[in-house]
């Protein structure tokens, strides 16, 4: 029977449909995607950890900063190794209450700092659309396990834009929710007032279900809250009284390829056909300072989350007869380039002298890019941009170069930064890769998100099985 | 702006990482050229706004005062390099 399962085509709305009708069985259907991971993940090495659980449900992939009781959790880092953790995070305890498998851990870069997963201490993982390509990161292996039929869906997080980035460059859905709607409780904290975990899955119907699934208040994270409103899985295929603004520099910034502004202009035209009303608009500053707000406030946040790995509760511990000594020796050999340099660029924005014109600056200009925001909130239900401004880039083309790669989180910083939710869909291909079209809404949209989504990728039409991999 | 040297090594303290001598100066010209970029938050006159501290204006979130079940001491305890008589053992302090 799981020979007639085509993991790369099956969606989890399929697989369910597969399960309440009897024509598969909770064993076949995980059974199916051990197999394809047999056959693929040599080749994609989207997961770190298989665990092939079976269950009644729908299976799931989970990034590995998502705590797993018994199940080890690396968060892509040495300094983790040998770490299985004696509790579950509230996302997966509600997927396991929901019945839903855990097929595996999948890769990411080291504790989600990244573009491109080439920061994880256990090797890159690879696009399915191209394996000599990045699948984006951080949540590169989720992405490219849902884009290579590896799991019917996967969970992300997404700080800087790590799941929405990815998610374009596999060509799969991904969301990044509301900040507050989803338990951070038991997810390896970067930054934690930016943080949020969200799905990746082949459909935006897909992504409304698991989203359902995990959001609402956690008595266990007090940064949470119940939503406004239950989630609605999209049904309408129109767009009809939906304003939408396309801000200007977000669609023009330097660096955007050719190929992507055309998909993503096409996406936009397409939005007008369904019924939108679509208008040009501006966010000047959001796009400008950005990328260095972020910069400041994330690794300031970090520096500090990354203070509990000291070799003495659990994980990585150096050789030293001193208790100091322990502590650095442990740290440095631990942690990875990039974790080092952005605990040390953190520890440095708040360090007495710099703190002012540092992390307390970066925090007023958030302050601007909400405000910003919410302005054009005013006239607009949402808006619109590429996701990233370029298709999948070659391994290694930007693993030497720490200021190219954070570029490629210059679009989708800036919502992050105002705590709002976005959506990337794929909407085309430039160069037989898939872009990203991301769409932005304000604080608790996420149902607007998924209507015009789910109308858009009805009327796009796009093919989400990697074209190589088409039988 | 550049960092210099001293800086590096005062921050690296601070953060408990030990870099070894040879990686000094190419730690210092990584943050250097970082911080040169990430220095554009300044170019703003902002004396007038407020800090953003968190994305919902969220105040007091109170909780009863519940007992829970938490980790065992032997839980606790599990994942530690180095373990002894229901603590965990590390070298001497400031030895």
């Amino acid at each position: 029977m799981s020979a007639a399962i085509d993991t790369l085509r099956l969606t989890a709305e399929d697989a369910s449909g597969l399960l309440e009708r009897g024509e598969a069985s909770g064993d076949e259907l995980a059974g199916a995607y051990i197999e394809a991971i047999a056959a693929r993940d040599p080749e994609l090495h989207a997961y770190l950890h298989v665990v092939g659980e079976r269950g009644e449900g729908v299976p799931i992939a989970h990034k590995d900063v998502i705590t797993t009781k018994g199940i080890p959790t690396t968060a892509g880092s040495k300094i983790l190794v040998g770490y299985t953790p004696q509790f579950d995070s509230t996302v997966a305890a509600r997927c396991k209450a929901a019945g839903l498998p855990i097929i595996g851990k999948t890769n990411l870069d080291e504790f989600a700092m990244g573009s491109s997963t080439e920061n994880s201490a256990f090797g890159p993982t690879k696009n399915p659309w191209d394996p000599e390509r990045v699948p984006g990161g951080s949540s590169g292996g989720s992405a490219a396990a849902v884009a290579g039929g590896l799991a019917p869906w996967a969970l992300g997080t997404d700080t800087g834009g790590s799941v929405k980035q990815p998610a374009a460059l596999c060509g799969v859905v991904g969301l990044r929710p509301t900040y507050g709607t989803v338990s951070r409780y038991g997810i390896v904290a970067f930054a934690s007032s930016l943080d949020q975990v969200g799905p990746l899955t082949k459909t935006v119907r897909d992504n409304a279900r698991l989203y359902a699934l995990i959001a609402g208040r956690d008595p266990a994270d007090s940064t949470t809250v119940e939503l406004p409103e239950p989630v609605a899985i999209p049904e309408s295929e129109d767009l009809k009284g939906l304003r939408i603004g396309v801000p200007r520099e977000m669609n023009e910034a330097e660096g955007i390829d050719p190929g992507v502004s055309e998909s993503v202009n096409a996406a936009i035209r397409l939005a007008e056909e369904l019924g939108a009303e679509v208008e040009e608009t501006s966010l000047p500053r959001s796009v400008d300072y950005g990328l260095a707000c972020y910069y400041l406030v994330a690794p300031a946040e970090a520096s500090s989350n990354l203070a509990r790995y000291d070799g003495v509760r659990y994980g990585h511990r150096a050789e030293a007869d001193e208790l100091t000594a322990l502590y650095s020796r442990t740290r440095w050999e631990g942690f990875g380039a990039e974790p080092k340099r952005r605990i040390l660029l953190g520890t440095y924005a708040l360090s007495a002298g710099y703190y002012d014109a540092y992390y307390g600056q970066a925090q007023k200009v958030r302050t601007v890019i909400a405000r910003e925001h919410a302005a054009v909130f005013e006239r607009f239900d949402l808006i619109v941009s590429p996701t990233s401004p370029t298709v999948a880039f070659r391994i290694g083309e930007k693993a030497e170069n720490p200021l190219a790669m954070y570029l490629s989180d210059l679009l989708t910083i800036p919502a992050n930064m105002a705590g709002l939710p976005g959506l990337s869909i794929p909407c085309g291909l430039s160069e037989g890769l898939p872009v990203g079209l991301q769409l932005i809404g304000p604080q608790f949209s996420e149902n607007t998100l998924f209507r015009a989504g789910h109308a858009l990728e009805r009327a796009i039409g796009f093919d989400y099985v990697p074209e190589r991999l088409r039988a | 702006m550049a960092i210099g040297k001293d800086d590096v090594l005062h921050v690296a303290e601070l953060a408990r990482l030990e870099i070894p001598e040879g990686e000094v100066e190419g730690v210092q010209g990584q943050l250097g050229a970082i911080l040169e970029a990430v220095g554009k938050v300044s170019e703003l006159d902002l004396s007038d706004v407020e800090p953003m501290t968190h994305p919902l204006d969220l105040v007091n979130v109170w909780a009863e005062d519940e007992t829970a079940p938490s980790l065992t001491q032997e839980e606790a305890l599990a994942n530690a390099p180095d373990a002894h008589d229901g603590s965990f053992r590390v070298p001497a302090v400031g030895g």
